[in-house]
């Protein structure tokens, strides 16, 4: 294939990625925009919707379409219940402190991932993609499936938008978001709101693992990976800032998916990493984010 | 630190923990001799996370490096030139110096939660980069050291490091090392004002410190400590890969740390001999041993933030460093 | 005898957004006296010594100490030029003990390293509770004193570092009125060996201490002379009693 095509295809490749990402990092800025914690387990959220659409999909196994359908629907309800106990038997008790919260979900990662590991087992399981056409391009076919995903993920995006501006939640949540005492002053359910948040965050990303498992395979370990990417789009685009958050995914998300074609996917990761970290020491609140005051 | 007869208490209990370890030797079967070789090693990489996060108040999730950069750089010459294994320790120790020294000189210019992200993400590009530079590390399949290369010659008589009493030996003098020193730095003047950090930045800086300097030695000690492990490893245990680079690592040190008590000089020991254990016999239970390593971190940040050591100084230790 | 500039701001402004928090001031502060800044909430006091200790930069202007120019220095470094700020929320080290929050004051001026002087700190520490009277909680958490002692102890502090100009950020806060009469015994002690700024609202400390006052008002100083003639400046009574900056 020439370099043309080779790179239009890096692109639809980016794309996808970068939509997929965009969702899951989105409900990683989400729970750190208004609750200013670091949520280490956001990926196991992502592998947890994963899973769970392998298992309905696997019961309901004659009907794919109808099996993904629920899957999309039931696997995020579940991650959010999840979520929701998470946070109430742990997050609330530790009073949601920065550095606490930190351990606390590390400690989640690793008993979501080992009781996976326990009940699911360390294979990588596919799972039919619900629809099987392709798109021919006139120099490759590309799969008709990816192009959902991107499409589904838009939607997912828009949605959150819409309720982001136009909801009472959503008001809810940017009023946290600014400044939680004066939010709570003004009659603001604060506890009830970061408990919302989280939960939603949760969904988002199963939601994203759900739609990715028939292109990925589902497996214990997958969500590592998106988690990282996650924490740069998020720290890129600024903490707290969702426009930034989406902008990054596709920043990110497209040059990882052209860096992965044209050389080596470590490469571009090591890359990812280190323009991060530069970013952080240099400009704390990323790209998008505002400036702090000195102290 | 203002009492003259508690300093005699304290040293007196620290080196009677190295006495203690030094007996255990002749006693413990050989199963045992292994692991406690093995555990006053990793307890070295704990002790110097310790004197980050303990004394100073800095969380750091990637010190997975620090080791990592200790090991490499005592293996990597070990493997491909011929030289000695003491020799190989310092070049392991020049390592990590100089990259505690860089990483701190950029890094520390970040604070808390950004501090910490910035910590994961150099780690994570350094354990990327041994992947990437696969012809020379061998990944994280790794390699193993002779037991040739792990020869050292004093005075016409060879030790080597395979051998289980210089290993233990060895393992004891690092550990004796990196404990005394941690124990001799919080209690000095400098260690007063990493606690003063830890409790107080602006504080402290508006008592004349320039916090970022003690920050800085802060970390290099901490960084160093964790590549004498790492070094220590290599030569020890004979076996250098990626794995030692991951986050899980990383973490290992912060789950020890925690459980054994932040910021008590023996809390890493207690902790790591501890999680050594549980994970050990939880391993002959099940694949998903690692499930351990979360419920202890959930159970110690719920309800027992301050560790075993910890908890017992605030009840009824006072004087414990 | 001439007196000797200590302190000089020359135009010296903070803004922060839209807000002239310190907008262009001229301040000046002679070696040895006691000088009490008063004014509204809002004034722009705090923003004002916070500048001058180092603990925000100017938007511009300059500021010189003892003949240095130390706009560009950092707040730990003029401390080891001799200024010494006590924060207006006490902040000091809660779960270390009151002797180890003074003797960390006492190691900076005193130096140290790996093997410090431990028996001149002492001293030192000894001194420093001795003069706010808390020689007798040594061992006591510094987070378990009541609110007015811990103010004190923050004092105590700032004279282990052995100040040339010690400011004080609404000191007397807190304090019962005994502890405040002692509190003036104290300052005019410490003023034979260095110069006090004090940031006060409690007026009738405020006459018997300073032999100058400083009025700043919407970020700029509005008067500044003796006590008397303060007390009869129409400037400063609309200041404090006009419609917007009414004191509660």
């Amino acid at each position: 294939m020439d370099f043309g095509p080779h790179l239009f295809l890096a692109l639809l490749e980016g794309t996808v990625t970068a939509f997929v990402l965009a969702v899951t990092a989105l409900g990683l800025s989400l729970v750190f925009g208004v609750m200013r914690v670091v949520n280490v387990a956001h990926g196991e959220f992502y592998m947890l919707g994963a899973v769970l659409a392998w298992w309905l999909t696997t019961l309901l196994a004659g009907y794919p379409a109808i099996g993904f359908l629920v899957a999309l629907v039931i696997a995020p309800l579940i991650v959010g219940a999840v979520a929701l106990t998470a946070d109430w038997l742990i997050l609330r008790r530790i009073d949601y402190q920065p550095e606490s919260t930190i351990v606390a979900t590390i400690g989640m990662l690793y008993i979501i991932q080992q009781l996976v590991l326990t009940f699911y087992g360390p294979d990588a399981r596919p799972v039919e993609p619900p629809f099987y056409f392709r798109v021919s391009f006139p120099w490759f076919g590309y799969s008709g499936y990816k192009l959902i995903v991107a499409g589904a993920s838009a939607l997912l995006l828009l949605g959150v938008w819409l309720a982001m501006a136009r909801t009472r939640l959503g008001l809810y949540m940017r009023a946290t978001q600014q400044n939680q005492e004066m939010a709570q002053a003004f009659g603001v359910p604060v506890r009830r709101i970061y408990a919302t948040v989280f939960a939603l965050g949760a969904m988002l990303a199963a939601a994203a693992g759900v739609l990715v498992v028939p292109i990925q395979q589902a497996h214990y370990l997958m969500g590592l990976d998106p988690l990282l990417l996650s924490f740069i789009v998020v720290i890129v685009g600024g903490l707290g800032s969702l426009r930034g958050t989406v902008v990054a995914a596709f920043v990110i998300g497209i040059s990882d998916g052209v860096i992965s074609v044209f050389f080596s996917p470590t490469l571009a990761k090591i890359i990812a990493t280190l323009f991060v970290a530069m970013v952080l020491v240099y400009r704390p609140s990323g790209l998008f984010g505002q400036p702090q005051e000195e102290t | 630190m203002s009492g003259g007869g508690k300093g005699g208490r304290i040293a007196a209990l620290h080196l009677a923990v190295i006495a203690v370890l030094f007996a255990a030797q002749f006693l413990l079967p050989a199963y045992h001799h292994g692991n406690v070789a093995r555990i006053m090693v990793l307890t070295s990489f704990a002790v110097g996370y310790n004197v980050l996060l303990g004394y100073t108040g800095l969380l750091s999730l990637g010190h997975a490096m620090f080791f990592a950069a200790g090991l490499y750089g005592a293996g990597l010459p070990l493997y491909y030139f011929e030289i000695g294994a003491l020799q190989a320790f310092g070049l392991g120790l020049l390592a990590s110096l100089a990259l505690a020294l860089c990483f701190g000189l950029v890094a520390l210019r970040a604070s808390g939660i950004a501090f910490l992200i910035v910590t994961l993400m150099f780690a994570q590009a350094f354990f990327l980069a041994t992947l990437y530079f696969n012809e020379i590390t061998l990944g994280d399949q790794g390699f193993v050291l002779s037991e040739q290369a792990r020869t050292v010659t004093l005075g016409g008589v060879s030790f080597s490091f395979a051998d289980p009493v210089v290993k233990y030996n060895a393992a004891l003098l690092l550990f004796a090392c990196c404990m005394l020193g941690c124990l001799a730095l919080v209690r000095s003047p400098i260690g007063r004002v990493l606690v003063a950090i830890r409790e107080n930045e602006p504080r402290t800086r508006m008592l004349g410190y320039n916090t970022y300097v003690y920050k800085l030695i802060a970390l290099v000690v901490s960084g160093v400590m964790a590549g004498a492990a790492g070094a220590g490893y290599a030569l020890l245990f004979a076996y250098v890969g990626s794995t030692f680079a991951t986050i899980q690592y990383s973490i290992y040190a912060l789950l020890w740390t925690l459980l054994g008590g932040v910021g008590t000089v023996l809390g890493p020991f207690v902790g790591t001999g501890l999680m050594f254990y549980l994970i050990d016999i939880a391993g002959d239970f099940t694949t998903s041993y690692l499930l351990v390593v979360g419920v202890v971190l959930l159970v110690l940040i719920l309800w027992y933030p301050k560790g075993l050591l910890g908890s017992l100084r605030a009840r009824w230790l006072p004087w414990l460093p | 005898m001439a007196a000797v500039t200590l302190l000089e701001t020359t135009a010296v402004a903070k803004r922060f957004g839209g807000l002239a928090a310190v907008d262009h001031v001229d301040f000046s502060l002679n070696q040895g006296e006691i000088r009490a800044i008063i004014g509204p909430n809002g004034a722009g006091k705090t923003t004002l010594v916070s500048l001058i200790s180092g603990r925000l930069r100017p938007t511009s202007g300059r500021i010189s100490f003892a003949g240095e120019d130390i706009t560009r220095l950092k707040s730990y470094q003029r401390v080891g030029r001799g200024i010494v700020y006590t924060f207006q929320v006490t902040s000091i080290f809660r779960s270390l003990s009151c002797y180890e929050n003074v003797a960390l004051a006492a190691q900076r001026s005193l130096g140290g390293g790996l093997f410090g002087a431990e028996p001149a700190i002492a001293e030192r520490v000894e001194t420093a509770l001795r003069h706010v009277n808390l020689d007798d909680r040594h061992e006591l958490a510094a987070g378990e004193l009541p609110y007015g002692h811990q103010r004190l102890l923050e004092v105590a502090m700032g004279l282990a570092l052995d100040p040339k100009l010690l400011i004080l950020d609404e000191p007397t806060q807190g304090l019962a009125p005994g502890e405040i009469a002692s509190f003036c015994e104290l300052i005019r002690h410490i003023a034979s060996r260095a110069t006090i700024l004090l940031i006060e609202h409690n007026m009738p400390v405020v006459l018997e201490l300073a032999s100058r006052i400083t009025v700043m008002d919407r970020g700029k100083i509005i008067a500044e002379g003796a006590p008397d003639e303060i007390e009869g400046n129409p400037e400063v009574q609309r200041a404090y009693l006009g419609t917007s900056h009414a004191e509660a």
